[in-house]
Parts: structure tokens; C-alpha cells; sequence
């Protein structure tokens, strides 16, 4: 059973990395961010279950805590660089270029 | 002896001698325009301070016995490194106090004058503070007690020297003059360090006193080495040949600066170095003769340029450097004419700067004008300036009861002694002295006016004459009141005890021969020189003449000697350099920057493609992981 | 033997496994950011599901007051912020990209499998024991957070409170020009009407007539033509304004129906109406 609950949660996090390198809207780049932390509190849950102890809850519980802080700062810059270049689209950041 | 019981002297505060005038020059450099207004009384002071520091220590070491009068001031180590260990040091002994009086007692009389010289230039607290400097570095040059110490006074006094002859920057020609000083006695520079480094390596220290013990185990070869290059040193700072060419050029400096370094101090400072390694130079008679030859040859060529300048400063340079070809030669005699050297040096000290300074007054009176042709019967409008100069020139020519009558004459005789061919040039230079020194006086004070139009001569003021007086008394009776003590003073540092050494003079045949040899060129000087003088140098004149103006050529044979070489070898690494490296090295950089430009693709600026590429590594680490696992 | 015993927690897996696989399909296939979020939610709701059927009912709670209600309406709101209607074109630009993302994440899910699947060794315990030895789940967490975890979970309230405090100052708008004010406005205006000739002044209402009277009737010049710029430009952009002729017209035709409704209209008001034609005949 756990491992059903793993692929599950294998497949969620894949999802989301391939979200996060196919799309280019800031937004639901940080979406696929927190799809991927979701499925890794799924594990963790999960093998809280299979081994019967609550120490993965507890680890789930702070990914979660840390999630939030992070969505704060992140949609803070993303409103930021929103209102100064009038786009939310990853690849127009290309100032990076070499 | 009663004197220095009453003086409660410490011995252990010479370095205040030292530290009052750098401190002096260090505030007004620092301190900057505040002090525009009384910075120049303030470093006047400085000198005068140390001055009567320098007499409470005389009078006390002339208290003491005659075994007690070297006293080494230890002031902490400067160098320690494995067996070596280097202690900066102060010694102060017979021949060290006597240059500290020369020195500020001299040089507070020429900051006096300088008060008066030096009032109406916009940079006079710069002056006044290199002054300073040079004082302080001067002191510490002949204070010290290794030869260490004494090179950083050496290089302080150059750097002095160097500020002070280019102290009217904006003129070309003194900016040039500075440089050349500097770098002709970097060749000097280069010998005393040589020297100093092979006692090091002999002796394992450079203090005087290990090296005056030390000396005995010299082998002849070393000790003639070690000789020769502490010569090339003194020549160098001394201005004597081959080293000579840029004294004639310091005359560019301001008159004081010219009184003070380029007449009456630094560069006696080769002297100095002689006759304090007088150890060394005592094992090798070689090194003796090249001091003397030196000595000599720098004596005629300095009259010989005396002899053919028009312009006042350069003919006392001229005279300056003979004179102290005088020195040199007596140095070179051995420990028989060092007595006769130091004395002549101190004569020297007065009544040249008493002749530069009066020489000062003059240009004072005519618009900086220094060409004698421009002068003519100024007696009559100068004439404390005209007798003070007389007794510099009775001095020089060495007049009967004079100052140089008793040194130099004492220099001949002792030439005579030890090489006859030196003492007869020494003697022909003589008379060759009295006839340009004479040339000087008529040119300047006799015949016919010639002052060009505006010139209205008139006396220096008072702050200006009143030291010309002092070292016009110094000039008259300074020879009568050393020669009868100086030898026995200078004993203790290993000057044998001379002659003649009562105060009157002593007939002797060559000081007869010599009196006529003088009176003989007086007496051309006058001839020669009694009737009209030409505005302008005449052109259609003696090779001799010719030779003397161009410096005999000095600036000529350098030229061919070391300046050319110089730029030929510099543009030979200038042609490598640009033809063989700079190719080299920007073919390098051109690929460096061919490769960025085809790297610089990848980073295409797209996060995205970052964050692939990175997801594409980790699955490549994985698939590492995985697979070392199983094998 | 066989007996597919199906119990409670496997159906609450297949049904929300397969609900949150279609909403992360649905997250990132979406064009428009709100449906995206929408799609989100869908797979953090299933999730609390699966946690609340895995013994864990606090965390079902924080999933869903944390996750879904807070961290989503952040999101929400931001994309409020930035404009609902935006729609991300979903063509990729990137040459290769998409061939490239597929391989790799193909690579990830084999490798994930493989290596997590390998952490699942014996047989699933179950954590209501331990649950029950705490005296509840809430209770169990309880004491880990305060004993074991303490100082991580002291580390999180510095966290929380740096990050309240840095986005309070990246999302104040900073204020980068000088405040323009009345004088400073007026001065522009002058500036402007001597430069371009631009009108001083306020912008004519929009007209006012018996028929119409809405903002989007525009006021007539004497000479009967429209002033423009009496109507603003955005709805001058949705709607068509009326021509000065158009307007005309049903003037033209009040007044006709007016003149033709006869017996109501008295002829002393008729000749008053005639004198005052008369005299600005006169006028003229």
C-alpha cells in the first residue's frame, strides 16, 4: 500500500517539475513549486504511516510552515518585477543573457 | 673642567639634535598653510635649538679625558636577522661633534639669512622645511654609528638636496638640474652600499667600531675593494671627478640652499666618509692614492672651471669643488693629513658660505642677476657685503693669517711630503685659486659699473648681513684659533698629531713657495682684469677657455658613457617587448575571447533552460548513484 | 484463496489519486493562471483527503486552513494583482525545450520510483497506535514539537516573522519621483498649451439633451458639429457615438411632431413662438 501512496506521490512531484521547467508564468511556475512540496509531504506522511511514527507528520508540518514563508516572499518579488517590467512571464527576465 | 661639572649633559638625548629640526619640517609639511605666516621663525629656531644642544655637548666632551671622548648612544635594534642584528646608533666623538656645530651653526646662520633671502617667495614654508629636513638628515649623517645608519642620512641628505636644488619647480632648467643630482649620486649611492654590504659580509656589522678593529684581518684585495667603492661614494656626493657634473647644475637652487648643502655640508660629506673609514683605507695603499689622485685632479678641474665661468654661483661651485679636492687629497695622504682635511673643511664651511651668501647679497642688489659681466664696482653700494666677501676671498687664497692659510697650506705640505707630483699640482691649483678668486673680485666689485638698465644696487637688509658678518669673523679668524687644537682634538680618531701647530704661522719653504705661487696669480687676476671688461663673453677665446665653460665636457662624456647606452638598451626592450611579447600575449587574449564568444551561446538567459539543464545533471547523478550501486 | 477485500482507505486512495493526478495534468495545462490555482486546489483538497485516511487529521486541517485557504488565496490574489484575464501563451518558444523536459522528467519518475520505492521495506504499521498511545494524533505531534523539535519549530517563528516583515518591504511601492501637485500640475498645463496648444482647461461635458442625457451622447459645437473629446476615450471604444447629423435628426423629428400635433398647441403661444422667429430674423 505504501508504495501506491509513493508512486503517487513520485508522479504528483514529476508533474510539477515538468510544470515548472514548461511553463512561464512566474505564478504557476511557484505553483508547480508548491505541487512539488505537497507531494513530498505525501511521502512523508505516507512513511509516517508505514512505519508508525509521527516524526514524518512533524516533517510535513514544517515543509508546510516553510512553504508559506517562501509564497510570501515569492509572490511578494513576483509582484514586484510584475509592476515594474508589466509581465509575469519568466522568459522575459532574460537579462541573464550572456 | 668646571664647565661641564656645572652641565648636567645626557648623553642618552642626542637623538634631540636629530629630532628637533625633522620634527620642525614634519609640522610645517603637515600643518600646511596655518603655518604660512610664522612657519619660517619657527624652523629658524629649530637649528638654533639644536645648536645649543651641539655646544652643551662639545663643551662637555672638551671636559672630558682624552680616552672618554667617544660616546656611543645605542637606540634600538633595526634589523635583527639570524647572526646579523643591526643596532641603529649615535656616536658622538670629537670628529662628529665638530661637523654638528659646523653644521647648525652654519646652517642657523643661513636660516637667518634665508629670513631676509627668501621673504617674498610664495612658497617659503616649503622652504624653510626642507631646510630643515636636510638638517635633520644631515645630522643623523654624521652622527650615526654604522654605516647603515649613516646611508639613510646619506639618502635624506640626497633627497634634501634634490628638493631644494628643484625648489623652483616651475623652471625647466631647475627641475632638470634636481634630477640630475639625484641620479648622479644614485651612482655614489651605489658604491657606499656595495661597501657597506661587504663589511657586513666581512666583519658581520657595519658599526664604526667593529669595523676600525676589525680592519687589521682585512686582506689587502678587500680592503682595496672596500675602499675604492666607499670613494666612489664620497665621489659621488662630493661632486668629485668622474662624479662632478652635477654640482655646477645644483646652482640652480635658491643661493642659501646653495651656501648650506653645495658649499659648506653635504658635500663635505665624501670627506666625512674618508676619513671615518680612515681603518680601511690605512690597509690599502692603493685605495689612499686613488683618494688623492682624485683628490687632485678634482682640485685642477675645479679651478679650471673657476677660471672660465662668468656666472658668480658657478665659479664658487667651481670653487668648491676644488677645495674640496683639497680635502680629499689631504684624506688621501693618510692619517697625517685627516687633521689637515677636517680643518680645511671647517675653514671651508665658513668662508665658502660666507662667499655664497655674499654672492647672494649681490644677485639680491641686481635683480638675481649672476652674471659678473653685469656686475662691476658695486664696492661702493655694497659695502658690507664687499668686505664681508673679502674675507672669504682672503680666506680661499689663503692670505696670511686667513682661514685657508693655515689649512691649505697645511694640505700642501703634508702632498709635498707624501707624493711630491700631488703637492706641486696641489700647489699649481693654488695659485690658479688666486688668480679666478681675484678675476671674481674685480669683475664684481672693481672697475666699471655694467649693471644693466634698472638695476639699482642697494645693501641687503640687516637679517641678511648680520650673518654674513658672523661667518666673515669665522672666515678671518677661524684658521688662527683651530690650528693649534684641531690635531690634537682629532687624535683620538686616529689623526696624527702635525706640525706647526701654534697658532702663528710657521715659515716653512714650501709655505713660502706657496705664498709666491698665490701672489703670482693675484697678480695676473689683476692685470688681467683691471681694464674694461666685455658686456658679452666673447666668443673668439682660448681652447682652454672653451673647455672650462662646457664643464670640460662632463656632461658630454656621461652622455656617450651612460645616457646613450641607456636609451639603446631601452628601445631594444621596447622593440622586444612590442615585436616579440605584446603579440604573443594579445593572441592569447583574442582566443580567450573567441572561446567566450562561443561559450557566451549557452547562457542564452532563459531560467528555464537553467533549471532544465540542472534537472538533466541530477538525473545524471542518479543514474551514477544508481549504477555504482550495482556494480 | 482470494478475497478482494477493498477497504475504506484504499477506495479514498484510488478515488483522490486519480483526482489529484488529473488536477496536476490540469495545473499545468491550463492557459489562464486562474484555472491553474483552481486545478491547485483541487490537488491539496484530495491530498488532505489522503492524509485524514493515513491517520493524520491535523495535518488534513493545516492542509486545508493553510495550503488551500491561505497560500492559494495568496495566489489568488496576485493574480488578481497582475490581471485575471491574462492568458499565458502555451506555444513553446524554446526550440527543443519540450523534447528535452519530456526526456528528463521521464528519467526523474524512473529514478524517483526506483529510489523511493526502495526506502518501502515490510509490511505498513499504521500510526494509530501510536496515535492512540498520545491519546490522539493532535496530541502525539504535540509532544514531539515541544521536545524534539523544539528548537526547529522556535527556528520557524523567527522565519515567519523575517519573511512578514520582507514582504511588508518588497511590496511597498516605493516612491521614486517627486509628489506632483496642484501647483506643479498647473505650471505642466501652461507648459503644455504654450508647447502644443493644448486646452488649459477641463474637457467639455458630454451633451445633455431631451433623448439623451448618458455619458456616451457627445456635446455639440456651435457650428452643430461633435466635440470628440467630449466623450471618453474607452467608451468611444466600445460603443459608437452619434454623429452631430444623427442627433439633428431627432430634434428634427420632435419638432415635426411637435408643429403637426395640432388642437393642443394654442395660436397665441403659436404667434409668440412666431414674433420670437420674427425678431431673430430681424436680428440677423
Amino acid at each position: 500500500m505504501t508504495s501506491l501512496y509513493a508512486v503517487l506521490a513520485v508522479i504528483l512531484f514529476t508533474i510539477g517539475l515538468i510544470g515548472f521547467l514548461i511553463r512561464r508564468n512566474a505564478l504557476v511556475v511557484f505553483m508547480c513549486v508548491e505541487l512539488m512540496l505537497n507531494a513530498c509531504n505525501l511521502l512523508f506522511v505516507a512513511f509516517s504511516s508505514h512505519h508508525g511514527v509521527l516524526d514524518g507528520q512533524m516533517a510535513a508540518f514544517f515543509v508546510m510552515v516553510v512553504a508559506a514563508a517562501e509564497v510570501v516572499i515569492g509572490l511578494s518579488i513576483i509582484v514586484m518585477i510584475t509592476r515594474t517590467r508589466r509581465s509575469t512571464s519568466v522568459d522575459a527576465e532574460n537579462v541573464l543573457k550572456g | 673642567m668646571m664647565v661641564s661639572s656645572l652641565m648636567v649633559t645626557d648623553f642618552s638625548l642626542v637623538w634631540m639634535l636629530i629630532a628637533i629640526p625633522a620634527v620642525m619640517a614634519g609640522l610645517l609639511l603637515s600643518l600646511g598653510k596655518v603655518t604660512n605666516s610664522f612657519g619660517h621663525f619657527l624652523a629658524t629656531l629649530a637649528p638654533l635649538a639644536s645648536f645649543t644642544l651641539a655646544v652643551m655637548y662639545f663643551l662637555d666632551l672638551w671636559g672630558k679625558p682624552v680616552g672618554e671622548r667617544t660616546v656611543d648612544i645605542p637606540l634600538y635594534t633595526w634589523i635583527s636577522s639570524g647572526s646579523w642584528q643591526i643596532e641603529a646608533g649615535l656616536l658622538i666623538d670629537p670628529l662628529s661633534i665638530l661637523f654638528v656645530l659646523l653644521i647648525t651653526g652654519v646652517g642657523s646662520l643661513i636660516h637667518i639669512y634665508s629670513l631676509g633671502y627668501m621673504a617674498h617667495d610664495p612658497h617659503r614654508r616649503r622652504f624653510f622645511a626642507y631646510l630643515n629636513l636636510f638638517i635633520a638628515a644631515m645630522l643623523l649623517l654624521v652622527l650615526a654609528n654604522n654605516y647603515l645608519v649613516l646611508f639613510v642620512g646619506w639618502e635624506g641628505v640626497g633627497l634634501a638636496s634634490y628638493l631644494l636644488i628643484s625648489f623652483w619647480q616651475e623652471k625647466p632648467s631647475a627641475a632638470a638640474a634636481g634630477k640630475k643630482a639625484f641620479i648622479v649620486n644614485r651612482v655614489g649611492d651605489m658604491g657606499l652600499l656595495i661597501a657597506a654590504f661587504t663589511m657586513l659580509a666581512m666583519f658581520s656589522s657595519t658599526s664604526f667600531v667593529d669595523v676600525s678593529a676589525g680592519a687589521d684581518m682585512l686582506s689587502p684585495g678587500w680592503a682595496t675593494f672596500i675602499g675604492i667603492m666607499l670613494l666612489v661614494g664620497a665621489c659621488g656626493k662630493s661632486a668629485q671627478v668622474p662624479l662632478q657634473s652635477w654640482l655646477l647644475d645644483a646652482m640652480e637652487g635658491p643661493t642659501p640652499v646653495s651656501a648650506l648643502i653645495h658649499a659648506a655640508t653635504m658635500v663635505t660629506a665624501g670627506v666625512y666618509l674618508v676619513v671615518r673609514s680612515g681603518a680601511i683605507f690605512e690597509q690599502s695603499p692603493i685605495a689612499q692614492l686613488a683618494v688623492a689622485i682624485v683628490g687632485t685632479v678634482t682640485l685642477l678641474v675645479g679651478a679650471w672651471i673657476g677660471c672660465s665661468k662668468d656666472d658668480i654661483k658657478k665659479v664658487l661651485a667651481g670653487s668648491t669643488m676644488s677645495q674640496i679636492g683639497y680635502m680629499m687629497l689631504a684624506a688621501g695622504i693618510g692619517p697625517a693629513g685627516y687633521a689637515f682635511a677636517i680643518f680645511h673643511l671647517l675653514t671651508h664651511g665658513f668662508f665658502k658660505a660666507n662667499m655664497f651668501l655674499g654672492a647672494g647679497s649681490v644677485m639680491h642688489a641686481t635683480n638675481d642677476d649672476v652674471d659678473m659681466r653685469h656686475y662691476g664696482a658695486l664696492r661702493q653700494v655694497l659695502p658690507i657685503t664687499f668686505v664681508t666677501f673679502a674675507m672669504g676671498y682672503l680666506a680661499i687664497i689663503g692670505f696670511p693669517m686667513f682661514a685657508g692659510f693655515y689649512s691649505k697650506d697645511h694640505i700642501i705640505e703634508a702632498a709635498f711630503h707624501g707624493q711630491p707630483i700631488l703637492g706641486v699640482l696641489a700647489l699649481i691649483g693654488a695659485g690658479v685659486t688666486a688668480f679666478y678668486m681675484t678675476r671674481l673680485m674685480m669683475m664684481t666689485f672693481f672697475g666699471q659699473s655694467r649693471w644693466r638698465q634698472g638695476v639699482h644696487p642697494h645693501e641687503s637688509p640687516a637679517v641678511m648681513w648680520i650673518p654674513l658678518v658672523f661667518l666673515a669673523i669665522g672666515s678671518l679668524i677661524g684658521g688662527m684659533a683651530l690650528n693649534s687644537w684641531i690635531g690634537s682634538w682629532l687624535a683620538p680618531i686616529g689623526a696624527e698629531v702635525g706640525e706647526h701647530t701654534s697658532w702663528l704661522p710657521a715659515i716653512t719653504p714650501i709655505g713660502l713657495i706657496t705664498m709666491a705661487v698665490v701672489g703670482c696669480g693675484v697678480a695676473l687676476g689683476w692685470l688681467l682684469f683691471k681694464k674694461d671688461i666685455p658686456d658679452t663673453a666673447p666668443q673668439k677665446v682660448s681652447i682652454f677657455t672653451t673647455i672650462g665653460r662646457n664643464d670640460l665636457f662632463g656632461d658630454v662624456v656621461n652622455d656617450y658613457a651612460v645616457v646613450k647606452p641607456a636609451e639603446l638598451l631601452s628601445r631594444a626592450v621596447a622593440t622586444t617587448d612590442e615585436k616579440g611579447i605584446t603579440p604573443g600575449i594579445e593572441g592569447f587574449g583574442r582566443f580567450v575571447e573567441t572561446l567566450g564568444t562561443k561559450l557566451r551561446v549557452i547562457q542564452n538567459g532563459y531560467v528555464r533552460t537553467y533549471g532544465l539543464t540542472m534537472v538533466i545533471g541530477i538525473v545524471f547523478l542518479g543514474l551514477f548513484l544508481l549504477l555504482s550501486r550495482l556494480v | 484463496m482470494s478475497i478482494l477485500v477493498i477497504t475504506g482507505t484504499e477506495v479514498v486512495f484510488w478515488i483522490c489519486a486519480v483526482l489529484a493526478i488529473l488536477g496536476a495534468i490540469g495545473l499545468i495545462s491550463f492557459s489562464k493562471p486562474v484555472y491553474s490555482a483552481l486545478c491547485l486546489a483541487l490537488v491539496m483538497i484530495s491530498l488532505a483527503v489522503i492524509y485524514a485516511s493515513l491517520g493524520a487529521p491535523f495535518l488534513m486541517a493545516v492542509q486545508i486552513i493553510v495550503y488551500t485557504g491561505a497560500i492559494l488565496m495568496l495566489f489568488l490574489f496576485v493574480i488578481m494583482l497582475v490581471g485575471v484575464d491574462s492568458t499565458d501563451s502555451i506555444t513553446e518558444t524554446l526550440k527543443g525545450h519540450r523534447v528535452a523536459v519530456g526526456l528528463a522528467g521521464v528519467g526523474v519518475l524512473a529514478l524517483l520510483v526506483l529510489g523511493v520505492l526502495q526506502g518501502v521495506v515490510g509490511q505498513g504499521l499504521g500510526v494509530d497506535v501510536t496515535n492512540t498511545a498520545a491519546g490522539g494524533n493532535v496530541q502525539g505531534l504535540a509532544e514531539l514539537i515541544f521536545s524534539r523539535y523544539v528548537i526547529a519549530f522556535e527556528a520557524t517563528a523567527a522565519l515567519l516573522i523575517t519573511a512578514a516583515v520582507a514582504a511588508m518591504v518588497l511590496a511597498h511601492p516605493e516612491q521614486i519621483k517627486k509628489k506632483i501637485g496642484q501647483k506643479e500640475r498647473a505650471e505642466e498645463r501652461l507648459q503644455a498649451f504654450t508647447s502644443s496648444g493644448k486646452h488649459p482647461g477641463p474637457k467639455p461635458n458630454s451633451g445633455v439633451f431631451a433623448r439623451h442625457n448618458s455619458i456616451a451622447t457627445p456635446a455639440l459645437l456651435p457650428d452643430g458639429s461633435v466635440a470628440e473629446n467630449s466623450v471618453s476615450e474607452i467608451l468611444a471604444s466600445r460603443v459608437t457615438i452619434a454623429t452631430g447629423e444623427q442627433l439633428w435628426e431627432a430634434h428634427d423629428e420632435v419638432l415635426l411632431a411637435l408643429e403637426t400635433a395640432d388642437g393642443e398647441l394654442d395660436e397665441d403661444e403659436d404667434e409668440d413662438l412666431d414674433e420670437a422667429d420674427d425678431k431673430e430674423g430681424s436680428d440677423d
